[in-house]
């Protein structure tokens, strides 16, 4: 037994039944991020004394008989667009390199509460712009499953992290994809719940109305762990929700009776590896075995979904990355400064990154004055055709499955030099966020080259439930999530 | 005049809630710089924006007060510009569906009834100030964001306005309901209450609208008041000439009595106005607004004519007395304790309670005669005649005694009783044989010394009216 490869649920019992502590788990986790991280880069900052510190206190709680939370002992990495108080949150950019926030992110604080131990803070796109890590500003983050790849974006950080065993589960956060895609490239469970389920209070804003946060882990019952402890209500964030949050982890193991499975034509077109065309239609199989009836539908305005996104998310990025100017934190220019513009320009253009900057134009552009109509309030409108789409699927079934990604992970430099190819690869994932649903991605084979494939479910608004346990099903069924890249 | 002023006026009034409209920093005007922020008021990455419910029924309370048409459906949008006192680089403001539109404040300017159509109410939140270091060769300004986030509500009128008087009599107006409705204490020394003008000429008779200027930055009506006179004249200078007025942004300069180019047409800002996805969008019910409407109080307007109707008094007075919700609610609870002399518990506040209240800057919640007090006062007024209660007014305020208690204490009641007073101006009349006999002689003042000498002995206290007619028919009596 390898202490680090174990799941999450498992290396929490073996604390708990003080089989193990939590100081020997984090120095053995430790030992081999030394080892490792030099090769696959996941993180940007590391905290081990910090972890050594939560961790002893945990023993302690538990060598007196206290009581500990429902994620005791178990590492975790944070992506570094969710603010943690005392620990830098950089966004993988340079304008924010040493900012370090004075206030924990709502998750931040919840899974403390709940006795996590935190352990670092992994890479990504800047600002969670791309889908490759190959924009984050310090360094590229290597698929452990073969480290020319990129791990996916934008949290390919918190995805490698969690593949190579250098973290028992990861937060990241999902705009147009970028808990699932990297989950689908590194073969984990990447979880994006529902629009508003959990609080963004402390997320670092890309697009604030795509925004969510979510969960990367080794299998479902992972995910369902660490979501029943970020869910729920926070009145620090007008949109999050207040609706009760379910029993996940009793509920992952419910049966699944008459359960309805819409396969939609528009997610199987063109485009699509036909390597993971055969995988996603394999699983389905595995499905329809086990009882589930295949649906065939259509979600018609899909095929408008990446269009409409990449309007609605650069005008919202636009506005929201404003702050970083520099007078209050961040980067601010050596160069002298002549006046205020001067300062704001100089700031801006050596603390962004090229991808950064695309979007901010993009956004303003949009926005201004005799095109707000034609682009901003157009791709509303498509936004809530696409809406409808789902809504009349969510009529006939329980759950949606798609392939999470077009392709399996790429070459790193493959795709930097064309954006519009490299958008391409969230062409699966975007709907849900322009929804607001929930999706989840769960690894369901592997490509000729060894390369994981995810597959994609999305469920109907704060069904997280019913789509964790139709994961799970399938979980039952498999043994894709267990496979491990080596690395040793 | 030759031309004809059209005039527009946006009115930016902070609204007196305890804490911002987005965060709990307290809005307490004066501290320390940047002791009232936090992470969400400084812009820092990752924060969000929650309502302040007060702040948000204060705007719906004053769109009420101005007859706006509310927006049943109302959302806030993101206005973009950069500037160092803007922690966001963008304003969370109103564009798209204000609070309210459509509104009018009916005033009366010269005696006549206007109205002027307000075009929309909203709410925004506040910028931080810059304080620019004096010395002319520093290379940088500071900023406090004490203020950044503070509710600000918006009054935009339609350019309904013709004159300086109409303008100084809608600020006036508009500052009076404000306060009667008690949602900004409008204070502009503060900042509380601030005004961007816009003005056109046009020839008299004309149909078309001038090319309109905007001028920024008043920070008091005094000012609004000035810079009217300046571009009036401005503007008129250029037309006379021929000359084109541009349609431009002005920079109102109050220390040099001036206005000057901030930026042209061509330059002005687009602020890429989009719905805030951070706030919900509000949806305010019909019971919401008639909940709102049931606490808007009696407005001055129509409090000034009641008091004219109700209690006979001069247009004059009523106006005095409804200027200030306060004093008007004073002088009410006066007239309720004693129905009947509205009239000259008018005059005592008028005259009096106000000079102590100006004198001492104080509001009239805090002064120390309360209305029972006054009421009191006058009651007993007649029983120690007026030159004597003037002091024992003074007394009142100095020692916050009843005017009972005072009148008992230095026994200050008038002598009434004819005979104790006949008894007195047989001795002054002997003690003064000189003046009785002048008297007799047709010389009148040698009465007002008798008095005065019968006024000495009795420390004031005796009824003048009665005294003089004891005067007068002792000493005819003793001349015939
Ligand atoms: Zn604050």
């Amino acid at each position: 037994m390898i202490l680090r490869e174990l799941s999450a649920n498992s290396i929490k019992e073996k604390i708990i039944k003080r089989e193990i502590t939590a100081q020997e788990v984090v120095e053995d986790l430790f030992k081999w991020i030394g080892l490792k991280e030099s090769l696959i880069k996941a993180y940007i900052s590391l905290d081990k004394e910090g972890a050594l510190l939560k961790a002893k206190e945990i023993d302690e709680k538990l060598n007196n008989g206290g009581r500990v939370g429902l994620l005791a002992g178990i590492p975790v990495a944070i992506k570094d667009n969710i603010c943690t108080w005392g620990m830098k949150t950089t966004c993988a950019s340079k304008i924010l390199e040493n900012f370090t926030p004075p206030y924990d992110a709502f998750v931040v604080k919840r899974i403390k509460e709940e006795d996590a131990i935190i352990i670092g803070k992994t890479n990504l796109d800047e600002f969670a712009m791309g889908s490759s890590n190959e924009n984050s500003a310090f360094h590229v983050t290597r698929n452990p499953w073969n480290t020319d790849c990129i791990p996916g974006g934008s949290g390919g950080g918190s995805a490698a992290a969690v593949t190579a065993d250098m973290a028992f589960m990861a937060l990241g956060s999902d705009t147009g994809g970028s808990v699932r895609q990297p989950s689908s490239f590194c073969g984990n469970v990447g979880c994006k719940p529902t629009y508003g389920r959990v609080s963004r209070y402390g997320l670092v804003a890309f697009a604030s109305s795509l925004d969510q946060i979510g969960s990367i882990t080794k299998d479902v019952s992972d995910a369902a762990l660490l979501l029943q402890v970020v869910s729920g209500h926070d009145c620090h964030d007008s949109t999050s929700a207040n609706v009760e949050v379910p029993d996940y982890i009793a509920g992952i193991n419910s049966v699944n009776n008459n359960l309805r499975i819409g396969v939609p034509k528009e997610f199987f077109g063109e485009g699509l590896n036909p390597e993971i065309e055969s995988a996603v239609k394999n699983a389905l199989g595995i499905y329809k075995k086990n009882g589930a009836e295949l649906i065939d539908l259509s979600l018609p305005h899909c095929g408008y979904a990446l269009a409409t996104y990449y309007i609605i998310a650069t005008a919202e990025a636009s506005s929201n990355l404003a702050r970083y100017d520099g007078v209050r934190y961040g980067h601010r220019s050596q160069l002298s400064e002549d006046n205020i513009i001067d300062m704001y320009s100089r700031v801006r253009a050596e603390g962004f990154g090229s991808e950064v900057k695309r979007r901010v134009l993009l956004g303003n552009y949009v926005l201004s004055a005799g095109f707000y109509d034609a682009y901003y309030i157009k791709a509303s409108k498509v936004r809530n055709l696409i809406k409808s789409d789902f809504e009349d699927a969510f009529s006939k079934v329980d759950c949606i499955i798609s392939p999470t990604c077009p392709s399996p992970a790429f070459k790193i430099g493959e795709k930097i030099t064309d954006p519009l190819e490299m958008y391409l690869s969230d062409i699966y994932t975007i709907p849900a966020n322009l929804v607001g649903i929930p999706g989840i991605s769960i690894p369901c084979g592997f490509t000729t080259t060894g390369l994981p494939i995810g597959m994609q479910l999305m469920g109907k608004h704060f069904e997280e439930e019913k789509i964790l346990r139709i994961a799970k099903l399938f979980e039952n069924e498999t043994d894709f999530h267990l496979k491990k890249p080596g690395l040793k | 005049m030759k031309y004809e002023v059209v005039i527009g006026l946006e009115t930016h009034a902070e609204l007196d809630t305890e804490s911002k409209l987005f965060c709990g920093c307290s809005t307490k005007f004066g501290s320390e710089p940047n002791t009232q922020t936090c992470p969400v008021c400084l812009g820092l990455p990752g924060v969000l924006p929650v309502m302040n419910k007060k702040a948000f029924e204060y705007s719906l309370k004053a769109a009420v007060a101005l007859y706006c048409e509310i927006n049943q459906f109302t959302n806030f949008d993101r206005k973009s510009y950069y500037y160092p006192d803007l922690p966001k680089n963008y304003q969370t403001s109103q564009n798209y569906f204000n609070i309210g539109n459509n509104g009018y404040v009916d005033m009366v300017v010269a005696g006549k009834e206007k109205r002027i159509s307000i075009h929309n109410v909203h709410l925004e939140e506040e910028a931080g100030k810059l304080i620019h270091p004096e010395s002319s060769d520093a290379n940088y300004s500071l900023v406090d964001f004490n203020r950044a986030g503070v509710p600000l509500l918006e009054i935009v009128t339609q350019p309904d306005m013709r004159s300086i008087e109409e303008v100084e009599s809608y600020m006036q107006t508009l500052r009076n309901i404000l306060l009667y409705i008690g949602v900004s204490d409008c204070k502009m020394q503060e900042g509380s209450l601030r005004f961007e003008a816009s003005i056109s000429l046009r020839e008299q008779g004309s149909a078309i609208y001038g090319n309109r200027v905007e001028i920024k930055n008043l920070n008091s009506m005094k000012a609004v008041s000035k810079v009217l006179t300046y571009e009036i004249s401005r503007q008129s200078e250029l037309l006379d000439k021929g000359e084109d007025v541009l349609m431009e942004t002005r920079l109102w300069d109050d220390v040099n009595s001036s206005s000057r180019r901030m930026r042209s047409k061509e330059e002005s800002h687009d602020y890429r106005y989009f719905p805030e996805p951070d706030l919900v969008p509000f949806w305010i019910k019909q019971e919401w607004i008639d909940e709102t409407m049931a606490t808007i109080p009696e407005l001055a307007v129509s409090k000034r004519q009641r008091f004219v109707k109700e209690y006979s008094l001069s247009d004059y007075d009523a106006g005095i007395l409804t200027d200030d919700k306060l004093l008007a609610d004073y002088f009410e609870e006066c007239v309720g304790l004693s129905q009947d002399s509205p009239k000259e518990l008018s005059n005592w506040i008028i005259n009096d309670v106000l000079r102590e209240l100006k004198e001492r800057k104080l509001n009239v919640q805090h002064f120390v005669i309360s209305p029972k007090m006054l009421t009191e006062l006058v009651k007993i007024k007649p029983t120690i005649g007026s030159s004597i209660a003037k002091e024992v007014f003074v007394e009142m305020i100095n020692t916050g005694k009843s005017a009972h208690a005072i009148v008992k204490e230095k026994d200050l009641v008038q002598i009434d009783d004819t005979s104790e007073l006949n008894e007195i101006v047989i001795k002054v009349i002997g003690d003064n044989p000189k003046a009785a006999e002048d008297y007799g002689q047709g010389k009148k003042n040698a009465l007002a010394f008798l008095i005065g000498q019968t006024m000495k002995i009795t420390k004031g206290k005796a009824n003048p009216k009665i005294l003089t007619e004891l005067f007068k028919q002792r000493l005819s009596s003793i001349s015939q």
